[in-house]
């Protein structure tokens, strides 16, 4: 009987130093698929990589003998001795092998619960199988099943809700304190890698100016340049307050930059519209004493995490509900996978050919008024009848160890006389 | 009537049941089937003060009982027109359920017949009372987006996001929400004072009498007139504003309940 196996390793099995020397390019998984496809005890194979995970997925016959050549495979292609890496690996099989690539396409095991970008690489890695020819009937079920519940998963429950980093936290505040980005003025002071990934997002949600404030008025310039902004002088940030609503600070400064006294003689002046400091400096750019001003609203890099870890909380909280669906999920897989037996098949065909012919040579003797011993004739007819149709249908599905498995046929049995009904 | 009055308090409960539902889930339907029991209570609430309107032929607002009933009418309308520009979808629960407090109450109370009178059948004082329920019932409203902008800018302050800062929406939208509830709660609250004197004046021969009613009314005016004027002028807005809208319902609240049974004057034989 074929058997689901799935080998692999993640981030919480190996170090990032084995991680990333097992970590396989494209061309590299192409050529792998080929190599353990050869092997004679596996019959369909799908293999993922991404910086936090390997894992390779397969069905076989020989269990023992298919994760020795997955093993083997993967510690020649990638050159590192099995013995570094072979405490690192978890085999699933059956049903836990399901439940666990059901878990991880939905993000459910990732490092940052709820990410989305997993999905997209099993679906390419999917794709790359497909094209070798590596995946069969089995798999392919599998991994489109594996699609459907995990964006079930992000669907109804909140997993993939609520941002989990510092840019993204920073324009969910905004977002809840203005309501539309739209329109907004946006004040850059300094520059720096979170900054300016927090630029542009709100850009892309539309905000209206970006000005650039920069001790070195020419790196400023620069930078205003890239987001099609505009530099202003460091003297002239008082001035600029007036009439932005989100400043985001970024110096090296060790002093305050902009001060309580400051807002506070600028808000009526404003006619106290909102205004947001997101200030990722550290040592800090702006007086935390901001936040008790009416109106104005101050979120430094802790208050930041602090709002991200919040919101991983809630993301396992959501979690368990999609474990919940995951729990659904194998076991409808698992029902369709037993109908792949052989027997049952059979058995079933037979039933549905004997439902037809009976059917209708009762429709057909029914007004003949026949004796007893006609009868039986027309029953040994039907007997031989089905018996005949039954032979090469029989013979082909029992006609086991093909390579790639019987499960083909079966499928399409299945599919041709309808049994799944 | 009674039995349709017992039917309006249901739905205007199940329509608070439902909005509340949806304040800690968050799932639509939940929404959409509040929504629907307040639409379904507002009919029945309409075709009760209509059935009044034929019977007396005047407007119902002869007792606490008819009162009652015609504020909660005017609570659920307004929230109503307001759903439509201003989509805060949680305010749902606070105008669902002081609808259904208004007409449980009203059920509770019992609906003595008013002699008809006279005096009480008026263009003047149908304009006048429909305009300072309409506003009574947005100054409501803007008191309910005042308390939802003060939880949720706690929330944000404080920058402990719990149960709230999800659930509600934006601070922007709750204060234009709330100085757009003002403002229409003022626009009509000055007509029903003008009609009100244009009915003074045709029945007592005088526009102002120094009834307590009608100061406090002055009282109010003259306060959410002053919230307006502050937030043209000098910027009142976002925690000040709402603080002033909740202040401001609680004298309306006074004006209205507070004045008929603590004082006298004559608004007293509309409300005893």
């Amino acid at each position: 009987m074929v058997e689901i196996i799935l080998l692999g390793l993640n981030h919480r099995t190996a170090p990032v130093e084995i991680r990333e020397r097992l970590a396989v390019s494209k061309e590299e998984a192409a050529a792998m698929l080929d190599a353990i496809k050869e092997s004679a005890s596996v019959n369909e194979v799908v293999l993922f990589s991404t910086c936090n995970r390997v894992e390779i997925l397969m069905t076989a016959g020989d269990k023992e003998d298919a994760v020795k050549t997955a093993k083997r495979h993967l510690s020649e292609f990638k050159n590192v001795p099995l013995s570094q890496f072979q405490d690192s690996i978890y085999v699933h099989e059956g049903d836990e092998a399901v439940r666990h690539i059901f878990r991880v396409a939905a993000s459910l095991d990732s490092m940052m619960v709820g990410e989305p970008q997993i999905l997209g690489q099993i679906k390419e890695a999917y794709f790359n199988a497909t094209k070798r020819k590596t995946s069969g009937v089995i798999l392919n079920r599998l991994l489109h099943r594996t699609f459907f519940t995990a964006k079930k998963i992000r669907t109804e429950t909140g997993i993939g809700g609520h941002a989990v980093s510092i840019s993204y936290a920073a324009i969910e505040l905004a977002r809840k304190i203005f309501g539309q980005l739209e329109g907004k003025k946006v004040l850059l002071i300094g520059a720096g890698e979170m900054a300016e990934l927090a630029v542009e997002h709100l850009l892309k949600n539309r905000v209206k100016d970006i000005f650039v404030a920069n001790r070195t008025f020419k790196n400023g310039v620069e930078l205003a340049r890239r987001f099609g902004g505009s530099a202003i002088r460091f003297e002239e940030i008082p001035g600029f307050i007036l009439q932005v609503d989100i400043i985001i600070s970024s110096t090296g400064s060790p002093d305050i930059i902009v001060s309580k006294d400051q807002v506070k003689h600028i808000m009526p002046g404003r006619r106290n519209r909102p205004l947001f400091f997101i200030d990722i400096a550290v040592p800090r750019d702006i007086d935390p004493a901001i936040n008790k001003l009416n109106n104005a609203y101050v979120y430094d890099i802790d208050d930041l995490n602090g709002v991200i870890d919040e919101n991983l909380e809630d993301r396992n909280k959501e979690a368990i509900k999609g474990e919940r669906i995951i729990d659904e999920a194998v076991i409808s897989f698992r029902q369709w996978f037993d109908s792949l037996d052989v027997v049952p098949t059979i058995i079933e065909l037979r039933k549905k050919i004997d439902s037809i012919v009976t059917a209708e040579i009762q429709r057909t003797i029914q007004s003949m008024n026949l004796p007893e011993s006609d009868r039986e004739a027309f029953d040994r007819m039907k007997n031989a009848l089905i018996n005949k149709i039954m032979h090469h249908p029989t013979l082909l599905l029992k006609r086991d160890g093909c390579h790639g498995g019987n499960s083909v046929y079966i499928d399409i049995t299945r599919k041709l006389f309808n049994l799944d009904e | 009537m009674d039995n349709l009055i017992t039917v309006t308090s249901l739905l205007y409960v199940l329509s608070s049941v439902g909005y509340i539902l949806f304040l800690f889930f968050q799932k639509e339907y939940l929404h959409r089937l509040g929504q629907v029991f307040l639409a379904t209570g507002f009919l029945c609430n309409s075709i009760v003060i209509g059935y009044y309107y034929a019977k007396t032929g005047q407007i119902p607002v002869g007792n606490l009982h008819e009162t009652l009933l015609v504020a909660g009418w005017a609570v659920a309308g307004v929230f109503f027109a307001f759903q439509y520009k201003f989509r805060v979808k949680v305010l749902g629960g606070y105008a669902a359920l002081l609808a259904a407090v208004c007409v449980v109450a009203s059920f509770l109370v019992p609906g003595r017949i008013v002699e008809t009178r006279t005096i009480f059948n008026s263009f003047w004082l149908i304009a006048h009372v429909v305009s300072i329920f309409v506003g009574h019932a947005a100054f409501a409203l803007a008191c309910g987006a005042g308390l939802l902008y003060i939880a949720q800018e706690n929330a944000i302050k404080t920058k402990k996001h719990g149960f709230f800062y999800k659930r509600l929406p934006s601070l922007d939208l709750l204060d234009s929400t709330g100085y757009a509830s003002i403002a229409t709660g003022f626009t009509m609250l000055t007509i029903g004072l003008i009609t009100g004197f244009i009915y003074a004046k045709s029945v007592w021969g005088r526009f102002w009498s120094w009834d307590p009613k009608e100061v406090w009314s002055g009282i109010t005016w003259l306060l959410y007139a002053a919230i307006l004027h502050g937030r043209l002028t000098v910027g009142w807005r976002g925690k000040k504003a709402a603080t002033m809208a909740i202040i401001g319902f609680a004298v309306v609240l006074f004006t209205f309940f507070g004045v008929n049974f603590l004082l006298k004057g004559h608004h007293g034989v509309f409300t005893r």
